[in-house]
C-alpha cells in the first residue's frame, strides 16, 4: 500500500471522526411530555423544598383535602363576604 | 373542581406592579424574563387603567396548537404547562400567543435564545412536586403547597384574581353589581370563550 493511499485513508478517518460530531440528533419526541403529578400529592419533604412550605390546613395525598383548602384560599379573595 | 382561571379587575389595579415582583421572587425568574408584567392603558391621562398580564392557561390555547414539537400539555385543573426539555426554544408560541406570555431567556455572548418560560400558574412542571430539578426549570409548586399563585395572593387591591373558574367569576360578578360598571373583563373572552367577547353575533360579523 503506497504511502499515498494510507495518507488518503487517514483523512477520510479523520474526518469521520470529526464530522461525527455534527450528526442530526433525532427529531422526534421519542420519550414525549413528562407526566406530571397531581398537585394533592404534596411537594415531597426534601429540605428547603417540601413540607416547610406545604400550606397547613390539609393532609398530602387527600385530594378533597387539597380541594377543600383552595377552595378557602380563592373564596378569602373576596373581601365582601369579609366583615366590615 | 373546574378549571383554573385568572381575571384582572382593571377597575383595582393601581399599578404597584407587586405580582410582577412577587411572581419573580417566587419562582426566581432570571434578567430578561417577565412572566408577569403590568399594562397600562392611556398611562398619565385621567381615567387611565392598569391590567395584569401573563398566562392566561387558555380553554384552547393557540401556543399548544402551533408548537412544532408538541411540548404543551394541559392538567387536570386546566393549567397549561410545558416541558422544557422538549421545548427546541423556536418562538412558534409567542407569535401565536394573544397576551405575549411565551418568554425567551437570552444567555451567552451572542444571546443565544433559550427554552421558552412563561407563567406556570405557580403549579411547577412536569419533574418531580417540589424538586430542585423543578424549581430551576419552572419555579415553585404552589398548588402542590395547597395555595394559589404567588402574584394573586400578593396583590393588594385584590385587582388580580386566581382560582377556579366559577370562584372567580362569582367573585368578580359580585364586584360589578356592587359598584355597577366595570363588567368587561379584560382578556377573560379571548382566553376562555365569552358570550360578551371574541365571539360574533348570532348570524352577523364580528364587531
Amino acid at each position: 500500500m503506497s504511502r499515498r493511499t494510507i495518507g488518503c485513508l487517514l483523512g477520510v478517518a479523520a474526518s469521520v471522526a470529526l464530522l461525527a460530531a455534527c450528526s442530526e440528533k433525532p427529531q422526534t419526541n421519542a420519550q414525549g411530555v413528562k407526566f406530571d403529578a397531581v398537585p394533592w400529592s404534596g411537594t415531597g419533604a426534601e429540605a428547603n423544598t417540601g413540607t416547610v412550605f406545604t400550606a397547613p390546613g390539609w393532609k398530602v395525598g387527600d385530594k378533597t383535602a387539597w380541594q377543600q383548602q383552595i377552595k378557602t384560599r380563592m373564596n378569602s379573595q373576596n373581601e365582601y363576604t369579609k366583615e366590615n | 373542581m373546574a378549571r383554573m382561571k385568572f381575571v384582572c379587575d382593571a377597575e383595582r389595579c393601581i399599578e404597584c406592579n407587586g405580582c410582577v415582583t412577587a411572581c419573580k421572587n417566587e419562582n426566581e425568574v432570571p434578567w430578561g424574563v417577565n412572566r408577569r408584567r403590568v399594562v397600562t392603558l392611556n398611562d398619565g391621562v385621567p381615567g387611565e387603567k392598569s391590567i395584569s398580564v401573563a398566562c392566561m392557561h387558555c380553554s384552547d390555547a393557540p401556543c399548544m396548537a402551533v408548537c412544532p414539537v408538541q411540548c404543551f400539555y394541559r392538567t387536570d385543573e386546566g393549567v397549561v404547562l410545558h416541558d422544557k426539555d422538549v421545548c427546541i426554544g423556536c418562538g412558534y408560541c409567542s407569535y401565536a400567543c394573544p397576551f405575549g406570555a411565551p418568554q425567551f431567556p437570552t444567555q451567552g455572548t451572542f444571546g443565544a435564545r433559550g427554552k421558552m418560560d412563561k407563567c406556570t400558574f405557580c403549579a411547577g412542571g412536569p419533574e418531580a412536586n417540589g424538586s430542585e430539578a423543578e424549581f430551576e426549570k419552572y419555579g415553585r409548586n404552589r398548588l402542590a403547597e395547597g395555595k394559589l399563585p404567588a402574584c394573586a395572593e400578593m396583590c393588594s387591591t385584590k385587582a388580580l384574581l386566581a382560582g377556579d373558574g366559577d370562584v372567580v367569576a362569582d367573585i368578580f360578578r359580585t364586584r360589578v353589581v356592587a359598584r355597577g360598571k366595570g363588567a368587561e373583563v379584560w382578556g377573560w373572552g379571548t382566553a376562555y370563550g365569552s358570550q360578551q367577547a371574541g365571539n360574533p353575533p348570532a348570524g352577523g360579523v364580528k364587531q
